[in-house]
């Protein structure tokens, strides 16, 4: 069944395209892909100039709903408070991203616009896990 | 060396962008994420439309780059080579998967989470950390 109440269908095509634009400015300008998991690891593995932007574009990530709230409150934030849970996911969500090359951003945007069957398979793998792990968590357990 | 500092301008412009995005579309509130994964509960569809919406902006440049010798700030365009389903894609992937069903956490969010305050974001974000470390252990030892 549909959530009316809680579709924010031109919110969320704006922010995608925000999303997009974020990520065509850093292959335009920069040439390079704007995988978050890639960008976030690389600021402590890569040196010079390389680790320069990844450390900028993390920054801009960070202080984004700083500025945001120059104008506008947050939205609101549901987050389990579980901290046993967050653990957990955080360490599977940075080692699965890792070792896959890529998440949401990367392959879910980044390759999926580049027509990649590589982040396709990967994209259509974590999607389906994600599904089965809420249907599991909210409708089996 | 004036070029690395126009880079860095650069990204930390895409970086909010990407952030205020996210926050827009509803992606930084991991309640929300988790009703568009919950397909067979109340579904929200709007993450769908994040979807769309990205893909077809960044459809667009990664298209136009074709004809262009490099980037409009005079770098190499880093184009992904690799094209092979490996196992370490698909166990990822798969793990990734699992982490972010059970919060509604992905890097992007659990990052503009913890940049605005939320102790939530921040020991996710700590954890995710030391998630990348392990598999760069993991793969280190694997080749």
């Amino acid at each position: 069944m549909m959530d009316w109440i809680n579709f924010t269908p031109l919110q969320s095509l704006l922010g995608g395209l925000l999303i997009g634009l974020a990520t065509a400015f850093l292959w335009l300008l920069n040439g390079r892909i704007a995988g978050i998991s890639g960008i976030t690891a690389g600021t402590f593995i890569s040196f010079g100039p390389e680790r320069l932007w990844r450390l900028a574009f993390v920054l801009g990530l960070i202080l984004s709903s700083w500025v945001w709230l120059l104008f506008v409150p947050l939205p609101e934030v549901q987050v389990t408070g579980n901290y046993w849970l967050l653990a957990i996911a955080g360490l599977l969500v940075g080692f699965g991203a890792r070792l896959g090359s890529g998440c949401t951003s990367g392959h879910g945007i980044c390759g999926l616009s580049r027509l990649s069957g590589r982040s396709l398979v990967a994209t259509v793998t974590f999607m389906t896990v994600a599904v089965v792990t809420v249907f599991v968590m909210r409708h089996v357990v | 060396m004036r070029q690395h500092w126009f880079l860095s301008a650069s990204a930390f412009v895409c970086g909010l962008l990407f952030g205020l995005g996210l926050l827009l579309a509803g992606m930084a509130n991991p309640a929300k994420v988790l009703g568009f994964l919950d397909i067979a509960g109340l579904w929200d569809p709007s993450l769908a439309l994040v979807m769309v919406g990205g893909i077809v902006v960044a459809f667009i440049a990664f298209t136009l780059s074709k004809k262009m010798p490099h980037s409009l700030l005079q770098a190499k365009f880093n184009w992904p080579e690799a094209t092979a389903v490996t196992s370490p894609l698909l166990i990822g992937s798969t793990l990734f998967g699992l982490g972010w069903g059970l919060v509604g956490l992905c890097p992007g969010p659990a990052l503009v989470l913890a940049g605005s305050g939320a102790l939530e974001g921040l020991m996710f974000v700590v954890f995710m950390l030391i998630g990348f470390r392990l598999a760069d252990l993991v793969q280190a030892r694997l080749s």
